[in-house]
Order: C-alpha cells, then structure tokens, then sequence
C-alpha cells in the first residue's frame, strides 16, 4: 500500500484530507527507479481549484507519456495544512509518490493569474527550495514557470531557473531530452540551463540583465550569456490533431470546480477585444478537428465515470463545427445519465434550442458580455457585440421562457466617461424593458437582470498595455455612480448590481505589467503574511501596502502611468508574433473609436500568420 | 432489478468521507458499464442507497449500498468490472439480487454492526511504563468484569442537550482478540451506538481517566434482523443475518 507523507492525526485534524493522499482514479504510479526524470507539476493554489485546470491535465498526460519521466502533482496546501508542515518541518510532498518535491528534478508552476503570486513562494519554501535561484545548488530542483502570466515573466524571474513561453506541447520533449543528455554528462546546472537557454521558447532569466532609466522606465534589457537570445519566441502548436490529449484525466474524490470531462475545442480567438490578453497571446485560432473531439468525448466519459461533458475555448461560438458537435453530443449522450454543461453562446435559435433542450429554462440564467454600457465605449474596446443583438438575444429567450439574465461588464475602461458608466445601468434596464413588453398573461412574473462590474486591468501584449489605470478609490467611486445610476432605473426592482474589490484590481495591475523590481514587493508581502491572495477570505491587502512601504516601490509607477509610445516594456524581449507595432495601431484606433474587424472577416495582419497555420490560412490555400 | 453491493474500504480511502464515496461510486459504476437506472429529467442521476455511512478515518469489510438495474448482469462479471475500475483503497466483495419490496433496502433494515477497535501500537510504545501491564492487557483483563455490570451509563450528547443513557443493552458481544478489541453493536435508525463511545465506557471502567489514541476503528460487518432461524446467529436473544446473505448471486445467465 501506499504510505502516506503526513500521519493519521495530521488527516484527520485538517479540511478535506483528500486534497493531500493523491491515489486518484487514473493518476499515474510508476517505479523511481525506471525513470530518469522527476517532474513535480504544480498549480499554486487549493487541490480543487488546481485539479480543474486542463493545462496542467494535458501536460501531466504527455509527460507520463514518456517511460523515462514521472510527473506527478502538487497544489497549495490550504493555511490549515501550512501551519502544520511549518511546524513540523515536513516537507511538501507530491501526491502520487508522497515524496518530497526537494528530490525531484523539475518543479514545474503554472502561472493562470497573478494574485497566485505570493502562493508560489509558500511552495518554495515548504518544499524546502531556496527562494532565489542564485542560491539554489546543484541537488535542488529546477524551477520552470509557464502559462498566461509567464508572458510578463519578469516579477518572478528572481524566483524562477527558467520560463516556458507558449504552449506546453512544443518544446518540452526537447527540454528533456537536453536535460537528460547534461545530466548523463555530469553537467552541472549552470552548463544545464544555458543548454535550455538555446532552446526556442526557453527563457532564462539570470542570462538576461535590464537597466533603468532616472524616470524608472527600462532603458535595455539585454542577454549576458552568451547562450541567450535577444528575443524569446513564444511556442504554438501549429496543427492542433498532431498533439496528445488526456483521455484519462485524473478524477478527483472530492468535488472539483470542474467535476467533468472537458472538451478543449480550438485555441485562441479571432475578436481581438482590445483588453484581451488570451486573444492576442494565443493568436492565431486553431480549432480542433471534430471527429476527434467525438472520440475523445465517448474515451474520457468511460475513462472517468464523470456525469457531465463540457466543452471549453475562448469565444465557442466561434467553433466553426459546433452546431455538428453539439447535437453528435446530445444524440449519443442524453438519456445515459450525462448532463452537457454548454459555455456560454451567442444567443440565436440554435443556441436558444440547445439550452432548451439540456437545462431547465426556469431556473438557469442567460449571459451576455458586452463589457461596456454604451456603443461608444464598446467600440473602444473593439467588443463586436451590439446593442440590438442583446435586446434580440434576450427578446428570444424571454419569448422561449427564460426570465433571468446576467450582464458582465468592465469599468475603468480607457477614455471612460461618466455618461459611459450610467449606461451601465441603462442597458441593463433596457433588458428589463424587453421582458416586461411581452404581455403580462405571457410572462412568468418578474425577470431578473444580474449586472456585474469587474475592474479593467491593462495586460501585456495587448493594445492597451500603454493605458494607465485609476486609484483603487476612483474605482470606487466610478462603482457608485453605476449603482446610483441603478437606482434610478424604471425596472430597478427587476436588476441587480454586483462589483469586484478595487484593492486587489490595483495589485493586480502592478504585477501584471511590473518588472523586476517588483519581485522584492512580492517577497516582501508574503514574508508579512500574504497568502491565498486570490480569495477573500485570506486576501491581505495591509500586507502589501506595508511591502510596498518597506521596499521602496511605487506602485502608481506601475498603475497611474500612461506608458509612452516608445516606452521599452519589461515583457518586450518575447516575440509572441502579434508586433508591437500592430498593438499600438489597435490603441491608436482605440482612442479614435474605430472598430477592427475580426479574423475571418478580415485579416488586419498582426503578425501571427507567421504561425504558418490557423485562422490566417483558412480558405486561403 | 435492485442489487446490493458490498464493498471493503481501506488504506488512504478511510480520509474520504461518505458523500464523496457515494460519488466515487456513481463514477466507478460508470467506467465499470454496469447498466444502472436513472432519474429522469434535466439532471439524471443514479438511485442508491447507501446502509450506513462510515465516518471519516474509519476503514471497513462490510459497507453496503443498493442500486437498482435497468438491464441485469451476472454476479461474477460486474464484480471483476467494478474491480478491474477501482483504485487502490475500495474492493467490491459482491453484487447480488435483493428483494424488489422498498422495505428491504437501504438503512431501514441494519440492525447490528460488528467492529474492531485495533491497537494501533503493537508495542504500546508511549503508553506503558516497561515492567507494569500495557494498555491493551489492562483493557483486556477488565473487560469481563465490564460487561457483567448490569447497566453502563453513558452521557450522550444530542443536539439540544445532554442526558444518561445505559448502553448496556445495545452491546450484543464484546470480546478480546489478539489485535484490538471485537464488538456487536446496535446499528442503524432505531438505535445506534457508537464503538467509540463503548471504548470510552471501558477505558473509564479501567481507571483509564480519558481514552487514548491508540486504535484504529474498523468496522467489519453491518445485519439485519433475521426473522427466520435459518440465516441467524444468537446473540443474547438478538438473530443476525449479514445484508449480503439477504441477496443472491445473479448467475451467468441472468437466472
Ligand atoms: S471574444 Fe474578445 S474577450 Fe472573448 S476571448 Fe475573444 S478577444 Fe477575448
Ligand atoms: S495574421 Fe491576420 S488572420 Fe492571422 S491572427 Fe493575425 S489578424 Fe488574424
């Protein structure tokens, strides 16, 4: 039997022991002894969080695909837990050996958002690794960071051996194949990384050295190894049918967020909304071949035993294939006990039809996103959707029987005006007034409008990198003029307004588009006590502002600033193919209010045809 | 058809409380295709019935829960496919026909529950001084003389408040075995009676003030009353029958 890392009395005294015994449906076991490589993949927060991703699902699977690799998992342990390990000086564990993490040779982090940040140095340092890689040895593992946050790598780099910039399908064979190959060498770490550094898509960050301006900006950012590149190249699977995909996922014991088979169906997305990182980073959009994806779906239901199927990918409606893929689910699915849970559509008869078909009308929810109240504003942000394709969505499903509706909106946008944010409400009114046009013996008595305000944060590598962002307190402010704006509506008794913390939107712009400076903040603020930052119950913002004092950081340097147009960003030396130089038209057009089409309508050449593959060659050959 | 299942928990599963096993299930019954009937409506799902939920950290030989088929399968095939899917930790011991009358399923009908309260430190290490008797010799010297008493007065705590309840009757058997103490114990809705609770009563009956942490709790089988004298064992006028003996093999060809 497998002997567990921590004891009986440990289990039992905290939370959800099954976050920690690993032993789950389909993880995988193999013998030390017959592999060459430890890999540690780990997603730096709570197991069912983590356990929901399926990137690090994908990874994990093409890993052990390998006969000389063993990866295995590793989550946050949640603060009841690292308190104990602390205490006792236990050291973190991998679920599938209940090993320590200390003996592995990679330790691999996803970085999916920022405010995960400080969670990075807790597994760190419960895993008994130093946190800086200058005093890391020979014998310590290497720490390799990937994923969307790794597209500004330069907050962690103190903290990171290297980086993986793309997607994870492309070069890791290679990494390992040159990590073997040095390891059989006896090459020591050093020799090792500037091996990876040749890599392409390998970002090493002590090779590279920045200087600054006196205003603080970056004047050069330059190799000083001679094995590193100038510029990275962010990797991307061109032919997405030529990649592994998990067909045997771990299932959890206890309930995940995701508790189902996930469907990845294409990658990237054609829109080009101007806030959107994922739409530019995973440029260009590939989709996944259907045929597959059917297979794949009737493999993971029986591999899994899960009772619910969804399908996963920016923008979905966009899937060329999904009307076919759809209904290939329902017929072969529905009526054998599997619930299909659809991503959110453009709502038309198609999509109105499918949900009809697969929930129940009465107590699920229609969701819109049109980010902005008004057209103006809308157009800023190059978000296609319009008004009349709103009122008619929710015309539609009001007339099918739906009464409840939800609208997610941003504020702080670029160029904002108060009219744009009152506009907010009046959408949402509008909404309400389309319900309550349908004569009264027809409706099922009042409907009811969920607005939603998140605060815009500006993203590297997208046309807004260059905007500056508010004060936590004017992000405040502008959230009660839209909830006083609510107030006074027509059907307010019909709508509701929710909005997100503004204290947590302002840190999150700092380490989005920081630099190396802000890796000590980071420190800093866990060292203080920062932890789980990502949820409110454990979020400490006196932490950082007492880091930020400490450290001598300005974090208005990084937030209040509008950037100028030959500002040199920290993230600049990573070619993700989408040239700078077409992100500051975008932000050009932007402030003159111009509307970009998207990828199929219209190729704007961004750059990523480069990619030889996607949405730039359809129907083109 | 309704069919019972009884299945063994143990390893790392004992930390995987009972909602989640009845998770595990609804999973593994899927991977292992057993043609299980569901609900209808929007959100279909499996009719089972779970006997008696073991709490976390206990392991188990004996749990039970019942499903309902909605095409038969042999006895023999839906145990290798239900094992050939599990994981390390949860072995299904049979599957077998039951009754179709409501009243024979599920917890309604357990009656009595057998457990061990093992030793967790075969050297007693930490709870003896070398030379006096060790805990489990104390315990198993004193046990006749516990069992004799007439009454055993326990403070039960409920929801609302407190009170003294002899437990004396809900023991049926007690024993001391070469690796932890054995006990029948009254089970299910009527009555039911912690072995956590028996164990305290004795430690304290030993002039042990609080009891220690010092044993595993397994539970090894879960009855019914047997009201025919075929199935039953006597135990102090009490007849058992197992919830698996009230099942039958469903053979090969469905008979
Ligand atoms: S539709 Fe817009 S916001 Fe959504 S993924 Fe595409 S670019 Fe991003
Ligand atoms: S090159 Fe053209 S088609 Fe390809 S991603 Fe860029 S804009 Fe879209």
């Amino acid at each position: 039997m497998r002997k567990l890392a921590l004891n009986d009395e440990i289990l039992l005294k905290i939370e959800k022991p099954a976050r920690y015994i690993g032993g789950e449906v389909n993880s995988v076991m193999k013998d030390p002894a017959q592999v060459d490589i430890r890999f540690a993949m780990c997603f730096p927060d709570v197991y069912e969080i983590g356990m929901s991703h399926l990137g690090i699902q994908i990874l994990y699977d093409m890993f052990n695909r390998r006969e000389d690799v063993w990866c295995e998992r590793v989550y946050s342990p949640w603060v009841d837990l690292d308190k104990i390990l602390r205490e006792k000086k236990i050291p973190l564990f991998a679920l599938e050996s209940q090993e320590p993490i200390q003996e592995f040779d990679f330790l691999g982090i996803t970085l999916q958002y920022e405010m995960c940040y400080t969670n990075i140095l807790q597994i760190l340092e419960l895993s008994q690794i130093p946190l800086h890689t200058r005093e890391r040895g020979e014998e310590d593992p290497l720490v390799i960071g990937g994923g969307p946050c790794a597209y500004n790598p330069e907050p962690l780099a103190e903290f990171f051996d290297l980086f993986y910039i793309g997607e994870g399908e492309t070069v890791y064979d290679t990494l390992f194949d040159v990590y073997k190959q040095c390891k059989k060498e006896g090459k020591s770490r050093l020799a090792f990384l500037e091996c990876a550094a040749g890599i392409e898509g390998i970002y090493v960050p002590q090779f590279y050295r920045p200087s600054y301006q006196e205003d603080k900006t970056l004047a050069s950012f330059c190799p000083v190894n001679s094995h590193a590149p100038f510029t990275v190249k962010k990797q991307v699977v061109t032919h997405l049918e030529e990649t592994t995909y998990p067909l045997s996922p771990v299932v959890p014991y206890i309930k995940a967020t995701q508790d189902r088979v996930v469907l990845e169906i294409q990658r990237g997305c054609i829109r080009g909304c101007r806030f959107c990182q994922a739409g530019m980073i995973y440029r260009p959009t590939r989709e996944r071949d259907v045929e597959t994806l059917k297979k794949y779906a009737k493999a993971m239901l029986l591999h899994t035993g899960h009772e619910e199927i969804s399908l996963s990918s920016l923008s979905s409606s966009d899937y060329s294939k999904l009307q076919e893929l759809v209904t290939f689910l329902m017929e072969e699915f529905q009526g054998k006990g599997v619930n299909i849970s659809l991503p959110s559509l453009r709502i038309d008869a198609f999509s109105l039809d499918v949900m009809q078909k697969i929930q129940d009308i009465r107590k699920s929810s229609l969701t819109f996103a049109p980010e902005a109240g008004s057209q103006r504003m809308r157009n800023v942000i190059n978000k296609g959707l319009t008004e009349d394709e709103i009122l008619d969505g929710a015309g539609q499903a009001f007339t099918g029987g739906w009464t409840k509706v939800k609208l997610y909106f941003m504020l702080g946008l670029p160029t904002e005006t108060e009219e744009d944010m009152r506009e907010i409400a009046a959408l949402s009114d509008r909404v309400a007034r389309r319900y309550y046009e349908i004569p009264k013996e027809q409706r099922r008595g009042k409907c009811q409008i969920t607005a939603s305000s998140s605060f815009f944060v500006p993203k590297p590598f997208t046309p807004f990198q260059w905007a500056p962002m508010c004060t936590a307190e004017e992000y405040m402010r502008r959230a009660s003029i839209v909830k006083q704006a609510f107030s006074e509506q027509l059907n307010r008794k019909s709508l509701k307004y929710h909005w997100h913390d503004a204290q947590v939107t302002v840190l999150e712009g700092v380490l989005a588009r920081g630099d190396r400076k802000v890796g000590n903040v980071i420190e800093k603020a866990y060292r203080l006590g920062a932890l789980f930052d990502s949820w409110t119950e454990t979020f400490r913002g006196e932490c950082w502002m007492q880091a930020f004092a400490d450290t001598g950081v300005d974090p208005e340097f990084y937030t209040l600033r509008e950037r100028g147009e030959d500002e040199l960003f920290p993230w600049d030396f990573i070619d993700i193919g989408v040239q700078k130089e077409f992100l500051r038209k975008e932000w050009n057009r932007a402030l003159a209010e111009t509307v970009t089409p998207n990828c199929r309508i219209q190729c704007c050449g961004c750059g990523a045809a480069r990619y030889g593959g996607g949405v730039c060659y359809e129907d083109k050959n | 058809m309704k069919t019972r299942i009884k299945f063994r928990k143990y390893g790392a599963l004992r930390f995987i409380g009972h909602l989640d096993v009845m998770r595990y299930f609804q999973k593994l019954l899927r991977r292992a295709e057993i043609p299980v009937a569901y609900t209808s409506g929007y959100s279909p799902h499996m009719i089972m019935s779970f006997a008696s939920p073991l709490g976390i950290g206990l392991t188990s030989d004996g749990e039970y829960f019942d499903i309902e088929l909605k095409e038969p399968i042999s006895s023999r095939e839906a145990v290798r496919r239900m094992n050939a899917a599990t994981v390390e930790g949860i072995d299904i011991l049979s599957f077998r026909q039951i009754a179709e009358e409501k009243k024979w399923t599920g917890m309604a009908i357990v009656t009595a529950a057998d457990y061990l309260a093992k030793w967790k430190y075969t050297d007693t290490m930490g709870y003896s001084v070398p030379g006096n008797p060790s805990f489990d010799e104390i315990l198993s010297e004193r046990l006749p003389a516990f069992l004799k008493q007439p009454e055993i007065f326990v403070l039960k705590q409920t929801k609302r408040s407190e009170k003294e309840v002899d437990i004396r009757p809900l023991i049926y058997r007690m024993e001391s075995r070469k690796d932890g103490i054995f006990m029948r114990l009254a089970a299910g809705s009527v009555q039911n009676l912690k072995p956590e609770l028996v164990m305290a009563a004795l430690c304290r009956f030993a002039d042990i003030p609080e009891m220690p942490d010092c044993f595993w709790w397994h539970r090894l089988e879960l009855y019914a009353a047997a009201d025919n004298e075929a199935a039953g064992l006597a135990d102090a006028g009490h007849k058992f029958v197992t919830l698996e003996d009230l099942g039958r093999e469903i053979g090969e060809g469905h008979e």
